[in-house]
């Protein structure tokens, strides 16, 4: 709560944080320096992990094969530790469209995109996409024609999903590197396409 | 510690409809429907059993269960090849009968 | 309704979605390293499972969930399987808060 005379007071839920912290530390039970860096390995992780997959599955059909048998194996054949992770790619086609969501919380292959966004953990993307797909993707600019099949993933237990998109057309004698710059994490989450543009 | 798997992929399975209390990852919305087995992920300790403390051993099999849109909700407004595919502890499932 | 888990949303109705994100916080960030760290996701520790955290974040009231941001309620989430595990005491969170309060609040 704000006095008089005081900057930028700690919400109740930082003050919990810093409590929480500072308790564990002096037990012993963490240290500062073990959490600085776990948090700043969290923020080095982006999507461009999972762009350099996708681009290696678009690229080498020997590896998408083995990316689609075995996620969590053919991440680590690119040196992308995914801890704690078991990973399902699922591959979109032209006769079918992959979306993920968790709605019982908010379980995303963070180790592969990094932190959610907000949207993502919204009750709105969490209640509907399960029930109308087609709006809520309509609702991100993503049309998917009725000819093609929508199939949603809910990560309920210990699988974690990540879309491999559609490669765009006229992308034929694009490098690795160049396709993995167009692949965002939206298109690996399966709310929009990868587009060449 | 490991409960044998009882389904394979391409086995129909209902999802037990039950409401209990406690920690449950099998969603509300998907108790009672029937679908396919898409895949066996694994055995995983039961979370149900791992959020109240204890070990969640035996480890239960978990499944990829596919299930059609039109199936799960009534008013679906969507292809009738749209599906929907959960991830479900064995524990949760039975076998559906022939015909279903 | 005790049938039907507040989180437990799928399918129910709800509005647009608005595609809206934010950087994280340093404090946030923080929260995700201390679940990552009592997790054992890194490292030896096993001091809390997911499914704890997720236990303790269903278990808040559905207008706490729906005011509470994501990190909000995963510190408080820890923090209660903390005292549930007798890692830490409610008296030693308390003084704890108070000292907390009083040197940088």
């Amino acid at each position: 709560m704000s006095e008089l005379g005081k900057y930028a007071p700690l919400t109740y839920f930082q003050l919990m944080e810093v409590s929480l912290r500072e308790l564990l530390v002096e037990k012993g039970v963490v240290s500062d320096a073990e959490v600085d860096a776990v948090a700043t390995d969290m923020k080095t992780r982006g999507p461009e992990r999972g762009a350099k997959v996708v681009a290696r599955a678009w690229t080498d059909p020997a590896y998408k094969q083995r990316l689609l048998a075995d996620g969590t194996a053919a991440c680590e054949e690119l040196g992308l530790d995914v801890p704690a992770l078991r990973l399902v790619v699922v591959e979109n086609t032209p006769e079918v469209h992959n979306v993920i969501v968790c709605t019982l919380c908010s379980c995303y292959p963070r180790m592969l995109l990094g932190l959610p966004p907000d949207w993502y953990k919204s009750r709105e993307y969490r209640s509907r996409v399960v029930r109308e797909p087609r709006a809520v993707l309509a609702e991100f600019g993503t049309a998917i024609p009725d000819e093609v099949a929508i199939r949603v993933h809910d990560s309920t237990a210990d699988m974690r999903y990540l879309v491999l998109p559609l490669r765009p057309a006229d992308t034929e004698d694009w490098s690795e590197q160049r396709l993995a710059g167009i692949v965002t994490r939206d298109s690996m989450i399966g709310v929009a396409p990868a587009k060449a543009a | 510690m490991t409960v044998e798997t009882r389904f394979r992929p391409g086995e129909r399975v209902r999802v037990m409809q039950a409401y209990p209390l406690g920690h449950v990852r099998t969603p509300y919305y998907i108790r009672g429907a029937s679908g396919v087995i898409e895949r066996v992920c694994g055995a995983f300790p039961n979370p149900e059993e791992l959020a109240q403390m204890r070990s969640g051993l035996p480890k239960q099999p978990l499944y990829r269960v596919r299930f059609a849109q039109a199936e799960v909700w009534p008013d679906y407004r969507g292809g009738r090849a749209d599906t929907i595919e959960v991830e479900i502890f064995q524990h949760w499932l039975d076998r559906a009968e022939v015909g279903e | 309704m005790i049938e039907r888990s507040h989180h437990d949303m799928g399918g129910l109705p709800a509005g647009k979605v608005e595609r809206s994100e934010h950087d994280y916080a340093q404090w946030e960030r923080r929260v995700d390293a201390l679940m990552v760290l009592l997790s054992g996701i890194k490292g030896p520790k096993k001091l809390l499972t997911v499914d704890e955290l997720r236990k303790n974040i269903e278990a808040l009231g559905p207008e706490a969930y729906d005011k509470m941001s994501y990190y909000e309620r995963w510190v408080t989430s820890i923090t209660q399987s903390m005292i549930q595990r007798g890692v830490i005491s409610t008296e030693e969170l308390a003084r704890k808060m108070v000292e907390v309060e009083r040197r940088d609040g």
